[in-house]
């Protein structure tokens, strides 16, 4: 029998319903799994007397014949969520010693539906990074290797980010599903560098009350897991309206998981020829082709579709989401909660602490939005910016309303690569990661990502799906369509 | 600003006659029971930090919802000012750093206000009234406190305040002399108090105002400014303006020339000093908030509101000058406060509206204020007041028996009437019983009478004499009809 920690969430769920297994059992099989995988540091922090105490719970409630959707399935939460009596720290030293009084929206939402905390997981520092190694907890590394001529290459390969601990957890079987957040790619990135499934909702789908803020009109919490069907199940549980969050829609949440085998027999399918970006390597291009063709064979029609402004959108990007962020991060201040390094008066308090707190990417961020923001120079970036996105949501407007039902893309422009590669070239070189995923947040739309084969050298690569608004239904159909087809991603044997 | 230059209004300096401009920012404390986005209690005088919710201390992942009820205080406060009130407007970051701002950005509305231009008719001692353009309000948050004295080495902050809705009023720089500032922040306040939006309580600080002034010869295009901050009452405003012009025309008089900069009034010495140049200005780095959508309501809310809206000061004045016969001077006083304004209505219905008046204001306000209490606190009502002036229209007691009466009342209180029997207080009209006092007096003070045939005036002593032998209690028309007659004056 297949260790537990290795089925599917929604293998889980049945067997649990089953009483196959219990959901004390599942969870020491995650517990034992974590103690191992160490080395990945996917972890910030297990937690496993709590994940014992939840699993019980849910034993209990199994039993009495109560159980949640999520009864008993174990899942790791990115350290960005707030998590009432454990530690948060959004991946910074500044909130290092940070235990919130409260419970985010999209956590409340799981533990409600009965899901048990393994612990919370590594990211890119304040969700800023596309590789996970900008976390001050040190960098989260891949479960993947390259392989040369079936031999496994000793090379360390990023997960990606600002996820890459929810992705390396989800792909080394560290947790059934994990909750990760994107702001401009980072579900779906590391998603696609992991061979898992990842899906940003809608924007105002999912209630940011109790996430740690990047960048307030583009972050967007969703789930990431190992199948479509899986991801499908758990955003189900975390979206819903919230009346705490201004942002967040009133309406109800679709069964997803009924929508994933609905398939995509008359949808039209549109191929945005913007996104064959200059260099971009011929097996992308070819796992792009490849998806067309596999969503043709199963009755989409494939079209080619313009959205005009698409090579604004990340310049456009770079100004709006640091421009949120330098005001969002103003609150770490050392006054009230989190790291405090005193000084010689208040402004030199300020200074040390911040100095101390962030690391260089979040700093970096910091300056760019607050150049952005400052007078003279407000309007040449940020109102510029604002305009593009509008421009940006019009190209997805026009083709919706030309019959386009999803847009096919690419995920990412390669597969995952080594640590240290990007990490200390020009900030710029690591942006460009997001080039094909910034779009879908700029727009506010839902995106999904799904892995659809590997590369030359073994590593994975995933294919984006771009819905309508509050369609992630017609997403999770498609995604599921290409997950058939390609088959699913097999890790390699664990090397940890 | 096309206003005729008035001359009286104008300040002379040592070489020329200069005019003062004056515009006034008000930050209005709302009226309401939680914080403009969080639940917290907005109620004065808690321990430190007793009301801070987790959005007040902006814990990380705290998203900011609005308060509707400070919606529509904001949108009723724009009606009582004849303001276009902006069926959407967008609530901005103002960014900057102070330990007692714990988000480090301050949610204000800086180019889409809440309520747009509108007016405030202002009546002056003179009898005069000026109209005060209002350019917009908006609702913004205010900040907590910082408190230095309670350690020796480190500085406190109380979040109670943090997050408390405030209205900031702007108006045109349509003032021109201390009196008129003073006499426009009087009557917003009057307003804001009717309208039940802000309690105007500037002790608490509920009602705070930054002064703009500047100085010009007549006809001269506009001086550079300078703001004055955080002045907390209507005297400060008005000596702030004082000391804050003549700084300026001894500067420009002497050669020099105005910097723009916040300065702060010191009452103590009675000068404004310098806080930040133009120079230290803060970058506030202001962008939509992306936490909150823009605020978006139609005409039928407005309406609604409006239609809710209580009676405001100057209509009230014209139907008192217009119903009860007042004068605008004593309309102005009665309505200045409208519990004032409702007592008085309670006294006049159905009576002289001018003697109402006079009692209201002479004998209850006067007293009050000599007791140092307001009109809630009386210990006289409406309905006590208004059975003495009947008693007076009566003929039961006389005018000086009435404010005796009245002083009895306030302090003992009871029915008037009944007082009046109680205490044998009801006016003599018997002829005989007054003319055999008055009998006595001529007859004890023969002199007197000889110097008053030469001199009438003397009747009055002769009236008053006669009173007190009658303990008050004579009709004084009778007491005149008979001295004159006695005496011999025509």
């Amino acid at each position: 029998m297949t260790d537990l920690n290795e089925l599917s969430l929604a293998e889980a769920r049945d067997g649990l319903k089953a009483k196959t297994f219990s959901a004390r059992e599942i969870a020491q099989a995650h517990i034992a799994a974590l103690e191992k995988a160490r080395v990945l540091n996917a972890y910030l922090l297990e937690t496993p007397d709590r994940a014992l105490t939840m699993a019980d719970a849910s034993d209990a409630k199994i039993a009495k014949g109560d159980a949640g959707p999520l009864e008993g399935l174990p899942l790791g939460i990115k350290d960005l969520f707030c998590t009432e009596g454990v530690v948060t720290t959004a991946g910074s030293r500044i909130l290092e010693t940070f235990e919130p009084h409260y419970e985010s929206a999209v956590s409340a939402n799981l533990w409600r539906d009965g899901a048990v905390m393994l612990g919370k997981l590594n990211l890119d520092e304040f969700a800023m990074g596309s590789s996970n190694e900008t976390s001050a907890y040190g960098d989260v590394i891949s479960p993947w290797r390259r392989q040369e001529n079936g031999v496994l290459s000793d090379a360390k390969i990023v997960p990606g980010g600002s996820s890459g601990g929810s992705a390396a957890a989800v792909a080394a079987h560290l947790c059934l599903g994990a909750t990760a957040t994107d702001t401009g790619g980072s579900i779906r990135q590391p998603a696609a560098f992991t061979g898992t499934v990842g899906i940003k909702p809608t924007y105002g789908r999912v209630s940011r009350w109790g996430t740690v803020a990047f960048a307030s009109s583009l972050d967007q919490a969703g789930p990431i897991a190992r199948t479509v069907r899986d991801c499908a199940i758990l955003l189900g549980s975390m979206a819903g309206p919230d009346a705490r969050d201004t942002t967040c829609v009133d309406l109800p949440v679709p069964d997803f998981e009924d929508a994933v085998s609905r398939g995509v027999k008359g949808l039209t399918i549109g191929i945005p020829k913007e996104y064959r970006v200059e260099g971009m390597p011929a097996e992308i291009q070819k796992l792009w082709d490849d998806g067309a063709a596999w969503l043709k064979d199963a009755g989409a029609t494939i079209r080619e579709i313009s959205l005009p402004h698409t090579k604004l959108a990340l310049p456009a990007y770079y100004i709006v989401a640091p421009a949120e962020a330098s005001s969002n991060l103003a609150r770490y201040d050392g006054v009230r909660y989190g790291l405090r390094v005193p000084g010689k008066d208040i402004a030199a308090m300020y200074e040390n602490t911040r100095a101390a707190g962030f690391g260089r990417e979040v700093k970096r961020r910091i300056m760019i939005g607050t150049y952005v923001l400052s007078a003279g120079y407000y309007d040449a970036y940020y109102v510029r910016a604002q305009k593009i996105r509008t421009l940006i949501k019009r190209d997805f407007e026009e083709a919706y309303a030309a019959g386009v039902d999803a847009i096919l893309t690419p995920a990412t422009p390669s597969a995952a690569f080594g640590i240290g590669e990007k990490a200390s070239a020009d900030p710029v070189e690591m942006y460009l990661n997001d080039v094909f995923t910034v779009t879908v947040n700029m727009a506010g739309l839902p995106g999904i990502a799904v892995p659809a084969g590997l590369d030359g050298q073994g590593l994975p690569l995933g294919l984006q799906l771009i819905g309508r608004p509050f369609d992630e239904e017609t997403l999770f159909a498609t995604a599921e369509v290409i997950e058939r087809a390609a088959g699913r991603t097999v890790l390699p044997k664990a090397w940890w | 600003m096309t206003a005729p230059v008035n001359p009286k209004k104008l300040i002379k300096g040592a070489e020329h006659d200069w005019e003062v401009v004056i515009g006034m920012e008000i930050h209005a404390q709302v009226t309401s029971r939680s914080k403009l986005f969080s639940g917290a209690s907005t109620e004065f005088g808690a321990e430190p930090n007793d009301h801070v919710s987790l959005v007040d201390a902006a814990m990380p992942g705290m998203l900011p919802v609005i308060n509707e009820e400070c919606v529509a205080q904001a949108v009723r406060t724009g009606l009582g000012l004849k303001a276009r009130i902006n069926h959407r407007s967008v609530f901005d970051r103002k960014n900057y750093f102070y330990p007692d701002l714990p988000q480090g950005y301050q949610i204000s509305q800086y180019k889409d206000p809440i309520v747009g231009e509108g007016e405030v008719v202002v009546d002056l001692l003179d009898g005069e009234s000026i109209t005060v353009g209002i350019e917009r309000l908006h609702l913004e948050q205010d900040a907590g406190k910082s408190l230095h004295d309670q350690n020796p080495t480190q500085s406190f902050v109380d979040l109670n305040r943090s997050g408390v809705a405030l209205m900031e009023i702007v108006s045109q720089p349509d003032l021109r002399s201390s009196e008129e500032a003073r006499a426009y922040m009087t009557k917003l306040r009057t307003i804001l108090r009717y309208l039940g939006t802000c309690d105007g309580d500037m002790e608490k600080g509920s009602l705070r105002a930054d002064v703009n002034v500047s100085v010009r010869r007549p006809g001269q295009p506009l001086g550079t400014r300078c703001e004055i901050k955080n002045v907390n009452s209507i005297r400060f405003i008005g000596q702030a303006i004082e000391s804050e012009a003549r700084r300026q025309i001894a500067i420009i008089e002497d050669g020099g020339t105005i910097s723009q900069e916040t300065r702060l009034y010191d009452p103590a010495k009675g000068e404004t000093r310098s806080m930040r140049s133009k120079e230290e200005a803060h970058d506030y780095r202001y962008f939509p908030d992306p936490d909150l959508l823009p605020l978006e309501f139609d005409q039928a809310y407005v309406d609604a509101l409006a239609e809710g809206l209580p009676e405001l000061p100057d209509a009230k004045k014209a139907r008192f000058v217009a119903d009860f016969g007042l004068s605008a001077y004593d309309a102005n006083v009665l309505v200045a406060e409208r519990a004032s304004a409702d007592y008085y209505e309670a006294v006049a219905r159905g009576r002289d509206g001018k003697a109402a008046a006079n009692w209201v204001i002479n004998e209850l306000f006067g007293r009050l204020n000599k007791e140092g209490i307001g009109i809630d606190a009386t210990p006289v009502s409406a309905d006590q007041l208004g059975r003495i002036i009947d008693l007076i229209g009566e003929g039961v007691i006389s005018g000086k028996i009435a404010k005796d009466l009245f002083e009895i009342v306030w302090t003992e209180g009871g029915d008037p009437r009944a007082v009046v029997e109680a205490r044998g207080m009801k006016q003599v009209t018997d002829t005989g019983a007054i003319e055999a006092a008055v009998d006595d007096i001529i007859a004890k003070n023969h002199d007197k009478v000889q110097q008053a045939k030469e001199k009438p005036t003397l009747l009055g002593w002769f009236v008053g004499q006669t009173m007190k032998a009658t303990g008050g209690k004579a009709n004084p028309a009778a007491v005149n009809a008979l001295l004159k007659s006695k005496l011999g004056i025509e």
